[in-house]
């Protein structure tokens, strides 16, 4: 199958505006009779659902948690870019396009990027009126901060919460279309299956997590924005319902799966306390825009640190190392994330690494504080220091920050066209379950920017472009076979998790491919620890069909939904690392170990890896098949990343 | 640490319920509060007992999925702090631990400690946003708004709406959570078109709900975790009254 990602002709800056001109539109009589699934009410889903019902068409959409506003975007704290200018300090699109692009190393899709820089106005625009309540300064007007990865300030925030503020205004519309009755919404309910009629997504099974039952729901088209898969390396920064398998199922229904090796690593998390920790608590990359990162540059006293012997604060001025100002002069403590994580593992490895592990390093406010006075910094930051004080019990006013990189984001996901379709008819996805517009790297506040753009700006226009063939078929029957054979085959699948009555819990086997991905499949990947990656994968997906133990409880029945999520991260963590070893170059959050400059950077090769790998399916014994999508740069030059 | 935990254990809905005592040892200081729990649900699971319900999911304070009754209040005594951010360092070696799900009329218990507080999205619904499309509205800077009410309104919507509010009163009110949506609004000059309205559809959907009325012991103010103010509630009650005499 040829992989046509549908790009408009004609020049970068006018690609969509042509789009918009000559998609096929929908009358307002027959969007009364097509149904849309939206599955997940993220950012994306939460945003496109609302956008939907407002247009008229009849939607349903379905989240994990108890209400739509739970979904993980709301935990984003830092904030979210556009090219509005507001700061008088040279921005535009084209240059939010190029940071993009650039911070993405130049593995992503001109066409999407642009799109995306271009509507990253109208999402500010949106917001302010729906009255999300941004940062403002004295004049009244909206405030702006700078984010890793770009020499402008073009982020626009909420106190540490810009996530939570985004996402209760794309809820506030969606409870607007709910209560005009455009929408319906089921909750607590977790998508199984996708169901495919005639080659088109025509509807998902879902399991109804309070009382254990299968429901079908049927549609004319399906949009999958359930998020990424940050959660196969068990312990991460998403929440705990976070998971891949709604885009997994999809992927073996014949979505291909694009780029998953591409994900990413978190610079500024709280370090890792122990075993039996469930979870990451990210810090926002904004406080590095005042936080200085360091480690001693004596291993002696990083030693004498870890032993507890001495206090950060012993540690005078001139026995600091500022690594990343002494490696990065241009960027300095405001590096793309891939670059300061590396960074930090690199120190660490090396033996510098503070806190009794000695995986941390410090983040340091004290020149800030000194510099702004402690009122304006805790202004900024107060939120986040509160936060991680009740985490470690110490004062990062007073005693610096330690932190450590941790799984975060993926930016490989579900392949999508230019009109966030999938290689099925009628089943798109939208936010971190597209593989988009982030290439190898995604810059912060990049992942709001995306989710909104696609939900309110992007499906829109696409949806409407697709269903537009679609007027004249009636509603889709719940009876159809194939609806009985997919239920039907997540039945099989339940009552066979549910017999083996093993003796390892879903958690224990989890947190062993976690230790896998991480050690192997992490920040640093090496020929031989994927391959051994691969051969430890498949053994503990064996021992888990085997030895796992699930409760038989009728209706809720928490540890069953636990296990069917990672059977799936057990297949997905080897499609990461088979991905990972395909790949024979560095590029943003993928990086090789073979493949590096002289001075340890990521040493891409254009030449044979500048395109977007998207893996079909072939049913559980075969591997998969690679289908290579060619990136044509025509209006960026490639160039090694330099942030020096 | 070694701990005794009451746990409320209820099948279902319609199941009675009643508490279930549990021994847990070499509990780490360091753990959170619900990490305690998944090292309990772990032990049940291996004994071939069914794990303890509960609602949980970012586990950084952000969400409002998780929510216990712990030892007579909501996420606990400590102020400003979810459940999910409670660490066992606050609790003493052999402590016991009451834990219960939010008794409210408002939130129906689903089972065990998890409830159903789809009321709270249905009194959003009933009013708490802007009614503005996609699309066609004005440049974001085009209305400048005062920054002192723009920070008001950014502390009204930091609620999280886990619901701790009506679980601490004794009327079961949702008066701050609701005071709270308004006053965000209300104070924005994009809020202000539909404030007449939105007050009045949301107090009348609160009522509807079987939610209780306030009698000013601010009990939800002192276990809100996000340090929501009842002046919100207070800014709402002006803005109601007003609606009612301009009508």
């Amino acid at each position: 199958m040829e992989l046509n990602s549908k790009i408009p002709t004609g020049p970068l800056a006018e690609k969509w505006t042509k789009y918009k001109a000559e998609q096929k539109l929908v009358n307002p009589a027959n969007k009364r009779k097509l149904d849309i699934i939206v599955v997940g009410t993220g950012l994306a889903g939460a945003s496109a659902a609302a956008s939907f019902g407002e247009m008229g068409f009849n939607v349903k959409v379905f989240c994990i948690q108890d209400s739509p506003r739970r979904a993980h975007s709301i935990a984003a704290q830092g904030g979210i870019n556009a090219a509005k200018n507001y700061a008088n300090d040279g921005d535009s699109i084209q240059r939010l396009f190029v940071d993009t692009i650039k911070g993405g190393d130049y593995r992503a899709r001109e066409a999407n990027v642009y799109r995306l820089a271009e509507v990253s106005n109208n999402i500010i625009d949106q917001c302010v009126a729906q009255g999300v309540p941004f940062a403002r300064d004295y004049s009244g007007l909206l405030a702006n901060r700078s984010f890793g990865g770009a020499q402008v300030s073009r982020t626009f925030y909420a106190k540490g919460q810009t996530g939570q503020q985004l996402l209760l205004g794309a809820y506030g519309a969606l409870s607007k279309e709910i209560e005009r009755g455009t929408v319906k919404m089921y909750a607590r309910r977790e998508m199984m299956d996708v169901v495919i009629v005639d080659g088109r997504a025509r509807g998902i099974i879902v399991r109804n997590l309070v009382t254990g039952e299968l429901e079908r729901y049927s549609a004319h088209a399906v949009v999958i924005a359930t998020g990424g898969y940050g959660r196969v390396f068990f312990l991460s920064t998403n929440a705990m319902s976070s998971n891949g398998s709604a885009a997994w199922q999809c992927y073996k229904k014949g979505a291909f799966m694009a780029n998953p090796c591409f994900t990413q690593i978190h610079p500024t998390c709280i370090p890792v306390h122990g075993d039996y920790q469930s979870k990451l608590t990210l810090m926002s990359e904004s406080l590095r825009n005042d936080g200085r990162i360091w480690v001693p540059k004596d291993a002696e006293k990083a030693r004498l640190l870890r032993e507890g012997k001495i206090k950060a604060t012993d540690i005078p001025e001139e026995e600091r190392d500022y690594y990343l100002e002494r490696r990065y002069p241009a960027f300095g403590n405001l590096v793309p994330r891939d670059v300061a994580s590396r960074a930090a593992k690199e120190r660490c490895d090396a033996g510098y690494g503070v806190n009794n592990t000695g995986r941390a390093v410090y983040l340091d406010f004290k020149e800030a504080i000194q510099r702004l006075g402690k009122q304006a910094v805790e202004e900024k930051y107060g939120n986040l220091f509160e936060m991680y004080e009740r985490i470690v019990d110490e004062n990062p006013y007073v005693t610096p920050m330690m932190i450590y990189p941790a799984v975060h984001y993926t930016m490989g996901g579900l392949w999508v066209d230019y009109e966030l379709q999938t290689t099925v008819k009628g089943l798109f996805a939208a936010g971190e379950a597209n593989f988009s517009d982030h290439g190898a790297n995604r810059l912060g506040a990049s992942a709001l920017m995306q989710g909104l753009s696609d939900g309110y700006f992007v499906l829109p226009y696409t949806m409407q472009n697709y269903l537009a063939d679609q007027i004249n078929e009636p509603h889709i029957s719940t009876d159809l076979p194939e609806f009985v054979e997919a239920e039907d085959a997540v039945n099989k699948k339940i009552t066979r998790i549910l017999s083996i009555n093993g003796d390892v819990t879903t958690d224990s086997i989890h947190r062993r491919l976690g230790r896998v991905m991480w050690e192997k499949v992490g920040m640093t990947r090496t020929e031989q620890g994927l391959k051994e990656a691969i051969e430890e994968i498949k053994a503990l997906r064996e021992e888990f069909w085997q030895r796992v133990k699930v409760p038989n409880t009728e209706g809720m029945n928490n540890e069953l939904e636990k296990a069917l999520r990672v059977a799936d991260f057990l297949e997905m963590g080897e499609l990461i690392a088979r991905d990972a070893l395909m790949r024979n170059e560095s590029c943003g959050g993928h990086f090789r170990a073979e493949y590096q400059t002289p001075d340890g950077e990521a040493l891409r090769d254009d030449e044979h890896y500048a395109f977007v790998a998207a893996y079909e399916y072939q049913g559980a014994d075969n591997e998969p098949v690679l289908h290579k999508e060619e990136l044509k740069f025509e209006n960026v030059e490639l160039k090694q990343r330099n942030y020096k | 640490m070694n701990i005794k935990l009451k746990i409320w254990r209820q099948k279902n809905a319609s199941a009675k319920g009643h508490f279930v005592e549990y021994q847990l040892n070499d509990v780490p200081a360091e753990a959170s509060f619900l990490e305690m729990l998944d090292i309990l649900n772990e032990q049940l699971v291996l004994k071939g007992d069914d794990p303890v319900t509960f609602d949980h999911d970012c586990r950084e304070g952000i969400c409002g999925a998780c929510g216990l009754y712990i030892n007579g209040h909501p996420h606990g005594k400590f102020k400003n702090t979810t459940t999910c951010q409670l660490h066992m360092r606050k609790f003493k070696d052999g402590d016991t631990i009451t834990v219960e799900p939010w008794r409210s009329e408002a939130f129906p218990i689903i089972k065990d400690l998890m409830v159903d507080r789809s009321a709270l999205d249905k009194l959003i619904q009933a009013g708490g946003y802007i009614s503005v499309h996609t699309g066609g509205v004005p440049d974001a800077n085009a209305i400048p708004v005062n920054k002192h009410k723009a920070d008001l309104a950014m502390d009204a919507a930091s609620c999280i709406g886990c619901g701790a509010c009506v679980a601490a009163c004794k009327n079961g009110s949702a008066m701050l959570f609701v005071g709270a949506k308004v006053s965000q609004f209300a104070l924005l000059p994009q809020g202000e078109v539909e404030a007449d309205d939105r007050v009045q559809k949301m107090v009348a959907r609160m009522d509807a709900l079987g939610f209780g009325s306030c009698s000013n012991t601010y009990a939800c103010q002192a276990e809100c975790p996000k340090g929501i103010s009842v002046s919100n509630i207070a800014r709402m009650n002006r803005n109601y009254f007003a609606a009612k005499i301009k009508k």
